[in-house]
This record gives structure tokens, C-alpha cells and sequence, in this order.
């Protein structure tokens, strides 16, 4: 029998502030235990909570960004239960009334992981719709020894959103598209850093399976403690495998949940679903209610900025890049700034030069950065420089195959590349009589390509002109003595 | 009123004794609180506050937390600037 | 005259003009603690080395100030840095708090010192003072009795000149109920009128901290000080606040005073009842219109009170489970365990039943018959007094349906216990404020003589109304003038 998973997510995703969500400690990860801790964090007796205001900003920017309904009316609830790592064994968080409701993220190709952009799926734009956002406070974070477990309060308190999906989502692939478009979404616009290894963004999945073609869910599992996007892929797959071969054998799935042991690639039981949790939710008496309408929404609006689809659109649609090289550029927010400057910065045909940057940008530039472990902010290459090169092509002052090798030469130096271009006497020539002497000298040494030329077989007046570019030491105009040669061999 | 299963709950650990004393007294009390189910309340708000006034935000400022030996200072058991449980199992 | 016998008004003008200095005021105070304390039991610890330091740290400016001074009893429920924080629960055994609440941050900036860790019940959980880690506090009118409570120590130690002033908290009655069982004058503000921050909470949409003073003044110079927005209170007000003082002696002339029929038929004592008649006609004489009101929702005011409250307790508590602070059991055999018997050994019995009751009641299944309902009936509550309020300026009730009751009386009973409150709970239920005050004396207890307080309940923010009514009273009668068995 074939079967289908059915997949839903519940992500948890750190907002990036100052300070905490209820208190003025540093929101920061990494610092010594207990260091960002006070009373209201502690929960200490008396203590009461006060909202950051910029948290609840982030949250509506993304429940705008992701096309949510910002509810008009808001509040915090205190969700119980008892727990080490939470302070007060209560959670202030959201529940009847959160934030945002509704909206959807849109699986571009390319968030696909490399090996699946030729499935058809990912070419499909599947949305998968989410059920709300809301905002809470994070917990401490347990470290476990022999016997003890030890906490570290500055991680409790911290802004957390919780993205909720739908259960729209078939494949392993498809929540890695979801989770990588998310993270690009949340981190291009400063909302988090969204980093799954540190613990910015947080997935639990619930998976079940079903006969294909069934309407009824199967009993799911949450699956727990993946920490790459590609380790939900890992994980989401073995997990859609186990409870298959558990059906297929004529076993049944029951509801638990279970961690994923990335190094052993395997889900293990935590716990089963036997005793439900009883929240006891009620409205936090200490924090007043929250109105989105009096201008909150408005502002946020305004301050929205362009998500990566939206502007891998705009690359499409105003600069005729391909769908791949505007899917690259707009992955990265420090790259789509860097490739715009650089656009700026050159001139000519503004469709054929940003078709070059782009060329130069995904084909040589990714690949230095990457060779000498850099990012883009180590980058030597000014804009303006990158600009002026590309200018350079476009004019027919050098060859693409001279502008490489000057492009490496910026990437070590940071040089100009006119002074690139002087130093090493790459001036294209483009004189008719020189290149004229090139192009007989390569039809005298050449006899065979010459005959094959004239038989018809075009491939050998690239030979020819491979020859007479040798010749000149590459510095022939590559299109001129083309044309040269030509009018020589059919003169 | 399950009063064992609530006051496991509530992480309340009760002697026999007291579940017995516990539950007649509070079945007096839910008795009295009953007198509520009486009244009409339908298509009345809900009180949550007393007066109720939204939007009241902090600005995202940092501000000094403690010293990090004033944080513990009431621990029962700490080790290396943690607070030390017995070990918690998921 | 001792100094101990001192009003705050009093004390303070021999303060200001150097007739005595605050160290003098601690050592008039020390000696009278140490005189009736052993039969009173009003403090769980006095730091009297700190009080002293701080008494000769005052500089001649800080003398100048509002309380420049003037020691302060507190409630063991605010936070006092340094000091330990117990709410007489031992689950809060050594416990030293490392900040201070708002309250104190105000009273120092005023010049005052706060003094001792006044008893109370539990977390504030009761109307006796009984439910203590640190045993019952005894009424200074008949140690047999209870002052009261969950401020009883408070009140206690006012009413046996071992305080000048204190500060009470109050969630059903608690500032107020005492205030009168222990013949004193205390304070309920209105909700936001005093942050609440550094108050340890019960029931956090209904807790309110308030003075409790010999005097309607006291009341209202402790007030002005500690009233107004903080910024660490989400729930904090950001009404102006007025001066208090100067309206105080406007008397009641031309004031409409509402007299609620509800409030005259509960098993009221008939002593009680006859006291309260003679102050309504007193007022009335004072040239205070009177008028007949109606609260009809005043009966459904203890039954909603005991879900919200228990309730908000049950998660407020829930922090208390011995990992960052307070008595842990060291034999757990896992941290459920050690949760369980942590907060066994750590709460008294009427904290547990109440933690037990608002679980249940916000348990799945039973929060929109028990916790919504109740915050519906709080609704119609609040409209029952807006629309008094339409009517008359201020309402008089009794604050108590009897005099203080003898220690143990209750104690088995909860729901006799909190019937203590009934008079008290509908202003807080509704958000707004109430001032009690001693209105004479029932024939009752040891020496034949037990306080009875008038309740006077005004709309909210209108705290000055309350202290003008109670100032016209208390200065047209002798009451303030009597003092316990115990002096």
C-alpha cells in the first residue's frame, strides 16, 4: 500500500531585542550562567512582569510579513505547568487571543535542498498556511550531570515567538523549504538571527501517516531536538519511514513523543502522550490587554520590509535575471545590498550588466569567499570597483576571461581594477590591422581547420580564433577577431 | 472534586488525613460558590482588570541585572553559578 | 506622654522642630515592643541594629521630608532588601530579599525606616492571623481573640502602640478587617492607586497595599506618599495623584452618603448593627445627606471572590518549589517528588486548600462554569456600585459582620472564616476603594470591650473623599482616644 505523512510544525523562533520580554536584562546568548538575571526573571516573590514593546513589534512585522491577520485585540495568558527550567512554573504566553492569525509561507524552488529543485513539487509554490503567532517568554536552559541537572536563568524570559502551521506539509523536503524560507524571512529583516544551531529556531514536528487517498489522520508523533534544517530533513524522513514499516508490519502507531539522536540518525520514545496536559490557562491579572489598532499595525506596515521572495520577484521581472540567480541574490540580505551597489555602481545595459554581476557574483565570488572562509563583509571588492569592471567588459576595454582574472586579483588586493588592468598590460586590442596579423598568421599554421571551416563545419572557426587569441597572448578582442577571420576566410 | 488528582496539579503532595479533610471542607465551600450558577450572566463582559487600560509597554532598554552571587544567594543548592535540582529527566 | 503612643502627625512635628530624634523614636519603640510583644506576637523579626543605622543616616534634609523619621511596621509580604521576606510561610524559611518593594523604595525617599516584619496569615490567605508559620498574633483588646487578618500583625502592633504606622495588603478585606477587629483606621486604596511591585502576590487583580494608623491623618500622610504610577506595575495607574491633606477638614456638609440595605441582613451581630446605625446618624448629624442604596449583587460578591482569588493564588504559587529559593526537602526521588514534598512541608493548610481550590476551578472543563463565570459576576458587581455612585458620594457599611472572635474558633471552618470577609470583598471585586475606622465598642470578650469598625467605600480614585468622611467623623468622637487592655 503506498502511504502519505502528514507534517505540521510548531517553530519557536528567538526575537531579537536589548532586553528580555518582562524585564530590562540583556537578551543575549552565550554569556556566563545566571549573569542576565534579576528578580522579575528569577521570579522571585513580588516580582511583576512589564512588556517590551519592540518584541511585540517584531511579531506583528512578521505576522505581516507572512501575510497574517493581526488580531485587533490581544492579551497574555499564564500557561501552568511545573518545570525547573521555568521560573515562576508558569509560562506567560498567548492563548485564545494571540498576535497573528492566518497567513502562509510560499515554497520557492530554491529553498528546496539542492538535490530535490528537480522534483516537480518544488517547482509547484505550494503554500503552506499557518495557523497564528503568538509571543511568550522563553525558559532557562538545563544542563544534566550524573546525577543533577544544573540551570542557567539567562535564557529565561527571553522573547519567544511560536509560528504554528498547518498540517499542509507532505515531505521532508518540504520542511526544510518551509524552515529555510522562514529562517531567510526572519533574519533579513533583523526579526531574529534564527540560527537552529544556537538555538534561535526551535521546530517540533508532528508527523503521522496514512494510506493515500484516506481523509482521516493517522495518530501522530511529535518529534523533538533537531537542530539543522537538514536535521529535520534527516529526521522528518526516518521518522515517515518508522511509522510506515511499523504499519506495513502490522503494528500501530500511538501517540508519544520522541527525540532525535542526530548522530545515530534515529528517533528515540521520550515520552508518551498517556497523562494530558492541563494548562489552566487564564488571563495574566498582571498585564493589561493589547489593542493592535491604535496605530501599532499602521507603523509596522510602513516599516515592513521587502521579503526575499518579494525581491527575487523584482529581480526577475526588472533585471530578466533567472529565476536561480535571483533566488541566490535575494537569499541574503547583506548579498542583495551588495549586488544592487554593484549594480549601481556600473554602467551600460542595465539587464546585461546585471546579468554579468550575477554571473560574477554566484560563479566566482561565492566560491572565493567561501575558499578563503570568508563572508561577504570581509569582502575586499568595493562595489564601486566591482562596478567599474563590469563597465569595463561591457565597453570592450577587456575579455571576460581578462575580467576573471582581474576579479581574482581584486578579491586579494582590493586594488582598482584599472590599476589591475595596467599593471599586468591587459589593454584588449582591438586595432583592425594587429588583429589582422593574428588572424593570418593562425590561417597559415592551421590548414586543416581552414579546409574544415570551408567544408561547412562552423566548430573550426572557433578553433581558428582560440588560435589567433593565443597568438596576440589573449589580448585580442574575442568578438572582433571573429569577425576578422571571417571576412579573411571568405574573402 | 478529585482532590489527589488536582492537588497533583498543583505539585501538592497530601497525607490521607488531609485529602478526607480537604475534600469535605472544599465541597462546602463549592457549595457556596454554586449560589453563582444562579445568575444570569449572559451577554455580560467578562472583568479581567479592574480598570483596564491597553497598550502599556516598557521600551526595549537594557537595564543591570544582578550579580550573579545576589541571583543564587537564596538557592538551596548551587555549583559553578548554577542552581542545582535533582537530575531532570524528559 | 511616651513616644510610642504617638500619632504619625504628632510624632512628626517633634520630629521636624528637633524635639526628638529618630533614634529616640526607636529605643520609645523598643522598650514598648519588648513590654507587650510577648502577649501580642504582632512581628516575625524586627531588625533593630538596621533601623538604627538607618535612623542616624538621616541627614537634617531627610528629617524635612513628608516621613522624615518615622518608622514603618511592614507587612511580611513586601519586599525589604536585605531583610527576610517570609509571608509567615516556612516555605519562605530564610529567605532575604534582594531588592525593595515600591512601597519602601517611596517610604525611604520620604525619610522613613521601615520597621519589623509584621505577622500575618500565610500569603496572606485568611481573615485570623492564625494561619501562621510564626503562630497566631493576639488582639491588644482581648489576647484570646484574633486580630484579624491576613493583616493582623499589622494592625496589631498599631493598634498596641508597638508601630506608629504600618503598612497592610489587602485582597478581600485584609487591611480593613483587622483595622476594625483591632480598632484602628486602615486604608484600601483603589486597584493601581499603589504599585504592587515588591508586594508578594495572592490574587494579583486584587491585591491593593494601604496604611493602617491611629488616625484618619496618619492614613492619609502615608498615603500620599506611596500612591502614584510606577513603571514596574503593568496594573499601576497613571491618575494624578492629589493632595490628600488639604481637603481633609472640608466635613461633610453637602456630601451624599449611601447606605446599601444589603449590608444590614447577613447575620450581622445586632451590637455590631446598633454601633453602625449610631455612626450612619452621627454622620448624618455632622450634615452628611443619607441615602437608601441598593448592591444587588452583594450576595454573589464571597462566591465569585473565592474563584478569582484561589485562582490567581493557585498559579502566583506555584513559584514556590524550593529550586532558585526557599525550604527544599533534600530526599526527593526525582524533581516531581521533590516538588510535591517541598510544597507539602512548605505551605500551612489553608494555603493548600486554596491552591487546591483554584486549580480545580481553572482546570479543563471547569474554567468557563467556575473562573469566566466568576469574572462575569465581578462585572455586574462593579456595575451595582457605579450605579450607587450615581446617587450618593460615599457608602457606609460595617466592615465586619461581628467583633473579633476567639482564637481556634474558626480554624476548621473554612467557609465560616470567610463569611469574616463578606462586608469587605465586593471593593475589591469591583476594583475600588474602602477606609475603615473605629466607630465604638461592642460589650463583648475578656475586658468587655472589642472594637467595631465603620466601613466607608468610595469610587475609585476618590480616596479623599473616603479620608474626609472618616476625618469628620473620628474628630467629632472620642474613639481614637481609647487604647487596648494591653496599654
Amino acid at each position: 500500500m503506498e502511504y502519505e505523512a502528514v507534517i505540521g510544525l510548531e517553530v519557536h523562533v528567538q526575537v531579537k531585542t536589548h532586553s528580555k520580554m518582562f524585564c530590562g536584562c540583556k537578551n543575549e546568548f552565550g554569556a556566563p550562567p545566571n549573569t542576565h538575571t534579576c528578580p522579575v526573571c528569577l521570579g522571585m516573590p513580588g516580582v511583576l512582569p512589564t512588556p517590551n514593546l519592540e518584541a511585540v513589534k517584531k511579531t506583528v512585522l512578521t505576522g505581516l510579513m507572512l501575510g497574517c491577520e493581526i488580531n485587533r485585540i490581544c492579551k497574555f495568558d499564564r500557561k501552568s505547568y511545573f518545570y525547573p527550567d521555568m521560573p515562576k512554573n508558569y509560562q506567560i504566553s498567548q492563548y485564545d487571543q494571540p498576535l497573528c492569525l492566518d497567513g502562509g509561507v510560499v515554497l520557492g524552488k530554491y529553498a528546496f535542498p539542492k538535490d530535490a529543485q528537480k522534483d516537480p513539487i518544488a517547482s509547484a509554490k505550494k503554500n503552506v498556511r499557518l495557523i497564528r503567532i503568538h509571543l511568550e517568554e522563553d525558559v532557562a536552559k538545563s544542563f544534566h550531570f550524573e546525577t543533577t541537572s544544573g540551570i542557567d536563568f539567562n535564557r529565561a524570559g527571553t522573547p519567544l515567538m511560536e509560528i504554528v502551521t498547518q498540517a499542509d506539509i507532505a515531505s521532508p523536503e518540504e520542511a526544510f523549504a518551509f524552515l529555510s524560507t522562514l529562517q531567510q524571512t526572519l533574519s533579513q529583516a533583523r526579526i531574529s538571527d534564527a540560527d537552529m544551531e544556537k538555538g534561535q529556531l526551535r521546530c517540533d514536528c508532528n508527523i503521522s501517516v496514512r494510506p493515500k487517498g484516506q481523509l482521516e489522520f493517522g495518530t501522530k508523533c511529535e518529534i523533538k531536538n533537531m537542530n539543522s534544517i537538514s536535521g529535520v530533513r534527516r529526521a522528518v524522513a526516518y521518522e515517515i519511514t518508522r511509522q510506515i514499516q511499523t504499519i506495513s508490519n502490522g503494528g500501530k502507531i500511538s501517540q508519544e513523543t520522541r527525540r532525535w539522536d542526530d548522530a545515530a540518525g534515529q528517533t528515540y520514545l521520550m515520552r508518551t502522550k498517556e497523562q494530558a496536559h492541563d494548562y489552566r490557562y487564564f488571563p495574566d491579572p498582571d498585564l493589561m490587554p493589547m489593542r493592535t489598532d491604535l496605530g501599532l499595525v499602521e507603523s509596522m506596515k510602513q516599516q515592513m520590509p521587502e521579503t526575499p521572495s518579494m525581491r527575487e520577484e523584482r529581480y526577475m521581472r526588472d533585471y530578466a535575471l533567472n529565476d536561480y540567480d535571483a533566488s541566490v541574490l535575494s537569499s541574503d540580505i547583506d548579498l542583495s545590498h551588495y549586488f544592487e551597489g554593484v549594480l549601481n555602481a556600473a554602467q551600460g545595459d542595465r539587464q546585461k550588466v546585471a546579468k554579468a554581476i550575477a554571473n560574477f557574483i554566484i560563479n566566482d565570488l561565492l566560491g572565493l569567499l567561501g575558499g578563503a572562509d570568508q563572508t561577504l563583509a570581509d569582502c575586499k571588492i568595493m562595489p564601486e570597483h566591482f562596478g567599474g569592471l563590469v563597465s569595463c567588459v561591457d565597453a570592450g576595454k577587456i575579455s571576460s576571461k581578462q575580467a576573471k582574472e582581474v576579479f581574482v586579483e581584486m578579491f586579494a588586493t582590493g586594488k582598482e581594477p584599472s590599476t589591475i588592468i595596467q599593471e599586468k598590460g591587459m589593454v584588449q586590442i582591438s586595432d583592425e590591422g594587429a588583429l589582422e596579423s593574428f588572424a593570418k598568421q593562425a590561417i597559415e599554421a592551421n590548414p586543416k581547420s581552414v579546409d574544415d571551416y570551408r567544408a561547412g563545419k562552423m566548430a573550426a572557426l572557433n578553433a581558428l580564433k582560440g588560435q589567433a587569441i593565443k597568438l596576440s597572448k589573449g589580448k585580442a578582442n574575442p568578438q572582433l577577431i571573429g569577425e576578422v577571420l571571417e571576412k579573411l576566410l571568405n574573402a | 472534586m478529585d482532590v489527589s488528582y488536582v492537588a497533583h496539579l498543583a505539585r501538592l503532595a497530601l497525607s490521607q488525613d488531609e485529602i478526607t479533610r480537604f475534600q469535605s471542607q472544599l465541597s462546602g465551600v463549592l457549595e457556596h460558590v454554586g449560589q453563582m450558577q444562579k445568575l444570569d450572566v449572559e451577554g455580560i463582559e467578562p472583568t479581567a482588570h479592574a480598570s483596564p487600560v491597553y497598550n502599556v509597554f516598557r521600551e526595549d532598554v537594557e537595564l543591570p541585572s544582578l550579580p550573579v552571587e545576589d541571583a543564587l544567594k537564596n538557592a538551596p543548592q548551587q555549583a559553578n553559578n548554577l542552581i542545582i535540582m535533582p537530575k531532570i529527566v524528559e | 506622654m511616651e513616644l510610642f503612643f504617638e500619632t504619625l502627625t504628632g510624632l512628626r512635628e517633634k520630629l521636624a522642630t528637633k524635639k526628638v530624634s529618630p533614634t529616640e523614636v526607636l529605643d520609645a519603640l523598643k522598650k514598648r515592643v519588648e513590654a507587650v510583644e510577648p502577649s501580642i506576637r504582632a512581628f516575625n523579626h524586627i531588625d533593630w541594629e538596621t533601623a538604627r543605622a538607618e535612623a542616624a543616616a538621616l541627614t537634617p534634609e531627610d528629617l524635612a521630608k513628608p516621613l522624615g523619621g518615622v518608622p514603618v511596621a511592614i507587612k511580611d509580604v513586601m519586599a525589604v532588601k536585605g531583610q527576610p521576606l517570609t509571608c509567615s510561610s516556612r516555605i519562605l524559611k530564610g529567605f532575604v530579599s534582594p531588592y525593595d518593594a515600591c512601597v519602601i523604595e517611596k517610604l525611604r525617599a520620604a525619610g522613613a525606616i521601615p520597621l519589623g516584619r509584621a505577622n500575618m496569615d500565610e500569603f496572606a490567605m485568611g481573615s485570623s492571623t492564625e494561619n501562621s508559620a510564626d503562630g497566631p498574633t493576639h488582639n491588644p483588646w482581648d489576647t484570646g481573640r484574633i486580630p484579624g487578618g491576613s493583616s493582623g500583625g499589622s494592625a496589631a502592633c498599631v493598634s498596641a502602640d508597638e508601630a506608629i504606622v504600618a503598612l497592610g495588603s489587602d485582597t478581600g478585606g485584609s487591611i480593613r478587617q483587622p483595622a476594625a477587629l483591632c480598632g484602628c483606621v486602615g486604608l484600601k486604596p483603589t486597584y493601581g492607586r499603589v504599585s504592587r511591585y515588591g508586594l508578594v502576590a495572592f490574587a494579583s487583580s486584587l491585591d491593593q497595599i494601604g496604611p493602617l494608623s491611629k488616625t484618619v491623618e496618619d492614613s492619609a500622610r502615608i498615603l500620599q506618599v506611596i500612591a502614584g504610577h510606577d513603571a514596574r506595575d503593568n496594573t499601576s495607574a497613571a491618575e494624578p495623584v492629589p493632595d490628600y491633606l488639604s481637603g481633609l477638614n472640608q466635613g461633610v456638609k453637602g456630601l451624599k452618603l449611601g447606605v446599601p440595605k444589603e449590608y444590614f441582613i447577613h447575620g450581622i451581630d445586632p451590637e455590631v448593627e446598633k454601633i453602625i446605625r449610631d455612626a450612619i446618624q452621627h454622620l448624618s448629624d455632622l450634615g452628611a445627606e443619607i441615602v437608601d442604596i441598593s448592591l444587588p449583587h452583594t450576595n454573589y460578591a464571597l462566591a465569585s471572590y473565592y474563584i478569582v482569588a484561589p485562582a490567581e493564588a493557585s498559579a502566583n504559587l506555584a513559584r514556590f518549589d524550593g529550586v532558585r529559593y526557599g525550604a527544599r526537602v533534600k530526599d526527593g526521588k526525582d524533581v516531581i517528588d521533590t516538588y510535591c514534598r517541598t510544597r507539602e512541608k512548605g505551605f500551612g493548610s489553608e494555603v493548600k486548600r486554596r491552591i487546591i481550590l483554584g486549580t480545580y476551578v481553572l482546570s479543563s472543563g471547569y474554567y468557563d462554569a467556575y473562573y469566566l463565570r466568576a469574572q462575569k459576576v465581578r462585572t455586574l458587581i462593579r456595575r451595582d456600585f457605579s450605579e450607587a455612585f450615581g446617587k450618593c458620594d460615599a457608602i457606609l457599611t460595617p466592615t465586619t459582620p461581628t467583633p473579633a472572635f476567639k482564637i481556634g474558633e474558626k480554624t476548621e471552618d473554612p467557609m465560616q472564616m470567610y463569611l469574616a470577609d463578606v462586608f469587605t470583598i465586593a471593593v475589591n471585586m469591583a476594583g475600588i476603594c474602602g477606609l475603615s475606622l473605629p466607630c465604638g465598642f461592642a460589650a463583648q470578650g475578656k475586658h468587655g470591650r472589642l472594637p467595631v469598625g465603620l466601613q466607608i467605600i468610595g469610587k475609585a480614585f476618590d480616596e479623599a473623599t473616603l479620608l474626609r468622611v472618616g476625618q469628620a467623623y473620628e474628630q467629632s468622637t472620642e474613639w481614637r482616644k481609647e487604647r487596648p487592655a494591653c496599654a
